[in-house]
Order: structure tokens, then sequence, then C-alpha cells
């Protein structure tokens, strides 16, 4: 047994050459240097983008009240943060997203498997859920309206309508991208039916899965807030009702506060799918270890 | 092992269509007889196997060898049942096949330890027993400290000793290996064919092994096939009776690659014109 305990060392040693740690020491002084890195460029842009409306704001383009400067805007944000509903409305607004999304997440993940998996379904809708993508938000709004009334459900109706499209179009591309040899692999050893599922064509199908929730978000973002300023739901006050407000009485400050905090959290949620896409990506060997920030790198963090 | 023997003697002859070289008693472990296999229809249609009759005896190593377009892969597909032949039978007996491939085709969502244990998950054994069984299995291709590494975070050589542990993992009693070592240096592949040959003579599965390594198979091989290309037909047979383990560089192997090269060369060749 000598010569097999002797392969044994040698495949050791092999092993060993071979796997050099990847990331070279990341001290705790670096990370403060790294935030930065990935930072500056964020904060540089906003002050640019806050520079020029100021600068266009003194040059006197449109009057004043028409078009206010920062200077207006954000003390107003800040009292309506403080003091009025927003954070009542934000709420609202949120929950609808979050129950719309969960359900387009459920309808779209069932039509885009049952698609995937049957041909002559998907001989017949297949093309029709790329279809339904095409149709501009605002163009369901008679349909929900009429079909709910001025209710929550019709908001309800526009998320997941304007959501699951895509959300089904990105589990079907999942499912058609499993790599072949992966599939043979899993036939060869006995995957079968349910397993097949559970280990193989779910986890393949995974990053283009997240792509279209990713997609499928952005829509329903849009869907949500044309449902909030068309659909007028009493007595429920939420972003989209507060932004009609401001509308109504021509209050340019409050519209550009609002619309502000539907930039913010649209920012903060693309943020959070790119975590996630990144966590799947490293976790399958796919990206090198995080830099923070990522995706908004300007070339400097890359090296370490 | 005691029939090594009996199946070297019959190295030489032809096939037969008739089951098994002479003087077997037993089952073969896969027995191809008068397989075709086309591929496409009416005048683009490819013949890729042409009457091949081969059968390998239980425990027995046999090494497929050819060039391009002879078929060899194909020939694995049909054993493990994921393509069906244009005519002829193809079987292993009821017995259970592993397949290898020439990359390791790890799913990079596991850990090695779960890839291993994925055939035993599969077949419906128990978490614990599993738990022990991926580890015993990781420890015979000497990867013990390793189960919770990903696919990507292990060398070439590493990955494919977790696909040798995944079909081992199924215990099968054909192994099924398509150019197994193909990707890897020379170095880590010598490695690879000792810890191959040790698992194969303590466990006693037959193997059939394509690879279009002459000398490869004359290392690995008690049965060295070569193939003929478009069609795909057994040309001959070449028994290796060296005592094991072989060197790969041992004047006996290359000595006897060298034959079997000579051979191939001419097959080659008469597609020149």
């Amino acid at each position: 047994m000598s010569a097999d305990t002797e392969e044994a060392a040698a495949l050791t040693g092999l092993d060993n050459l071979e796997n050099v740690p990847r990331d070279g020491g990341r001290s705790t002084g670096e990370i403060g240097g790294r935030v930065w890195r990935a930072l500056w460029p964020k904060v540089l842009a906003v002050a640019i983008v806050l520079g020029v409306w100021e600068l266009v704001y003194l040059l006197n383009v449109k009057p004043h009240d028409i078009l206010p400067g920062p200077g207006q805007v954000f003390p107003d944000l800040w009292h309506q943060l403080t003091h009025g509903q927003l954070w009542q409305a934000i709420g609202t607004t949120l929950r609808r997203a979050v129950i719309g999304f969960a359900l387009a997440l459920v309808i779209g993940s069932l039509v885009g498997l049952v698609v995937a998996r049957v041909p002559p379904v998907r001989a017949a809708v297949g093309s029709m859920i790329t279809g339904l993508q095409t149709i501009p938000s605002v163009v369901w709004i008679p349909f929900a309206i009429i079909l709910f009334g001025n209710n929550t459900p019709a908001i309800l109706f526009m998320v997941i309508i304007t959501a699951a499209p895509s959300i089904a179009n990105g589990l079907i591309a999942g499912v058609d991208f499993t790599p072949p040899l992966l599939l043979r692999a899993g036939k060869s050893m006995g995957l079968r039916r349910f397993a097949l599922y559970r280990d193989l064509i779910m986890p393949a199908a995974l990053p283009p899965f997240v792509a279209g929730l990713k997609q499928g978000w952005a829509f329903a973002w849009h869907g949500l807030f044309a449902g909030e300023l068309l659909v007028i739901v009493p007595n429920s006050p939420s972003i989209g009702v507060l932004l009609s407000s401001d509308q109504d009485q021509t209050d340019m400050v409050g519209v550009i506060s609002i619309m502000i905090v539907i930039l913010v959290l649209g920012v903060a949620v693309d943020i959070a799918f790119n975590m996630l896409n990144e966590s799947i990506r490293r976790r399958r060997g796919l990206a090198q270890p995080p830099a923070i920030g990522r995706g908004w790198r300007l070339g400097t963090g890359a090296a370490r | 092992m005691s029939t090594t023997d009996q199946r070297t003697l019959n190295g030489q002859a032809p096939p037969a269509a008739s089951p098994g070289p002479a003087g077997q008693d037993v089952a073969p472990a896969i027995q191809i007889t008068d397989v075709t296999k086309t591929f496409g229809k009416g005048r683009g249609a490819t013949v890729a196997l042409d009457g091949v009759s081969l059968s390998v005896a239980p425990g027995e190593f046999v090494c497929l060898i050819g060039a391009s377009g002879c078929g060899k892969s194909t020939l694995l597909s049909l054993v493990a049942g994921l393509e069906a032949p244009t005519s002829g039978t193809v079987s292993t007996g009821g017995r259970p096949v592993a397949f290898m491939f020439q990359e390791p085709a790890l799913f990079p969502w596991f850990t090695a330890a779960q890839n291993v244990g994925l055939p035993l998950r599969a077949n419906g054994v128990g978490r614990r027993e599993r738990h022990q069984r991926v580890q015993e299995l990781l420890e015979s291709v000497h990867l013990g400290g390793f189960a919770d590494k990903r696919p990507h975070e292990l060398s070439g050589g590493m990955r494919q000793r977790v696909a040798l542990a995944r079909a081992l993992a199924q215990d099968a009693e054909v192994l099924l290996m398509d150019e197994p070592f193909g990707a890897l240096d020379a170095m880590t592949r010598d490695l690879l064919h000792e810890l191959l040959e040790g698992i194969w003579r303590r466990q006693g599965f037959s193997v059939l092994f394509v690879t279009h390594e002459v000398r490869e198979a004359v290392r690995l091989g008690d049965r060295v096939v070569l193939l003929s290309s478009r069609p795909g037909r057994v040309l001959q047979e070449f028994g290796i009776d060296a005592a094991r383990p072989r060197g790969i560089d041992s004047g006996q192997t290359v000595e006897r690659a060298m034959q079997i090269k000579a051979r191939l060369n001419e097959e080659v060749m008469r597609h020149v014109g």
C-alpha cells in the first residue's frame, strides 16, 4: 500500500501548489479606503446634478415658484419627513408594491414554468407573454378601473400585470439555459422529475430568473405609480396621492420632493437586486471577490 | 481478477457477433451487439457507428481509442442509455451504470460534498448515512478536507476527482469514462491513473474508457479496442497483459503503444485520399 500513500502525498502536494489563497490580506484599515473609493464617484455625481440644478434656478429660466431650487426643495422634504403624512404614504405604497410583486412572483413563476416545460403551451402563449410586456402600463388603467373600481385591488392588478410577464420570461429563459452537459450528467446519475428540478433546473435557472425579477420590479414600479396617480382610492394617502395633490395645488416644491423619494426608493431596491445577483455570481465562481459598491466602480477599486 | 489471462488470450481476435471472449462463463457486464447509430435522415445522414460488437467482462477495464469521428463518445452514450441505437442491441444486463465526462460537470451551486451526495440523495439514501458515505468517497479520492469547497474553488484535477467520487457514489457496476483526464496536465493525469486503478482493483467494477491517447489506453486497459473512423467499426483489439501498476513511460507501455499507434496511423492515412 506504500504506492497508494505515495500517490496520496503527491496529490496533496499538487493540491497545495494549486490552491493559492485568492484574496490577499484584507485589513480593516483598507475597508475605509475601499468605501471611499466606491463612494466618491457617486457623491461627485450627485453634487454635479445639484450644482446644475442650482445654476438653472439662479439663471431664472422659469419663475421660482414654477422651478424651485434645491434650497427650497430639501427643507420641504425634510419637513415632510418629520411632520407630514409622508411616512404613512411611503408605507401604503411600499405595501402595495410588495404585495403586488409577491403575487406577480407566484403567478409569473407558475405561468413561466408551465410555458417552459409544456411545448404546446409554449407554442400557444410563449410570444404573447413578450407581447404583454410591450403594452405601456397606463393602457391597463381603464381596464383595471372598470374591472375593480377605484380601489386597492385595481392598483395591485397594475403591479401584477406589469411585473408578471417579465418574471415568467426570466424563468423560461433560465430553464432554457440549463447547460446540456449538466443535464446529461444529472440524468446519468439518476436525477428524475422533482429532484431534477430541485437540484439542477431551478438552480441553473436562478441567474436569468433574478434578472427577470429585476426587470419585473422596474415594470411594477411604473405600473404602481400609474395606478396610484390615476386610480383614486379614497382615504388612503399614498405617494401617488401626495404627488397628485401637489399637482392640483401647483406645488412644484412638493412634487420634486416626492419625486426624490421615489428615486431614492427605486435606487435602494435596485441596489438590493444587484447585491442578490452578485452573491449568486460569487457563490458560483462567476465574479471576483467583491469590492464595496460594485456596479458603479470607475476602475479604481478593481486591482487591489 | 482471476479471469485476466482468459481475456487477454482473446486480445487480437476480431470481434464476433456472438457474445464475449471465448471460454468465459460469466455474463458480460456490457454486451454491444451489431450496433449501428445514424444521425440525421436521408441524404444528410451520418453513420457514426456501423455494426459494432463488443463485450466487456465483469471487472474488466477496456479502453476505446480511435481518431476523431469514430463514434467513441456515441458508443458510451448508447451504453449509458442516454441515446438509443438505430439498430442492434446494447445491454448491461440491468447493471447500474455511472458516467464520467471530460468536463467534471459538477453543479456549481453545490459544494464538493453536495455534488458527491447527489446520486445518493436521488436514490433516497438518508441524511446521516449519506454524510458518512460522502466523506468516505471524498477521502478515497484524497479530498477529505475539501468537502465544503465549491467547484470553482478547486483546481481542474481536484474537480475531476470530485466527479470520480460522484460517479463512485452511484455504486455502479459499470463505469463509463469519456476522456476523463484529457484536459489535465501530465503529472496530475499520471496520479489520477494510479488513483483510478487503485479504486478499480479494490472494487472490481467494469470500466469502458474512451481516450485518444494510445499510451493512456495501454497504461490502464486490460484490452484496447481500436475503432475505425466514419463509420465507426471495431478495427482491432489488443490485449495488454503487462503487470500492474504500469508506468505510462515504461518501455513495455511505450512499445505496445507504438504498435497500436502504427495501426491507428494506417487508419488515419486511409482517409487522406
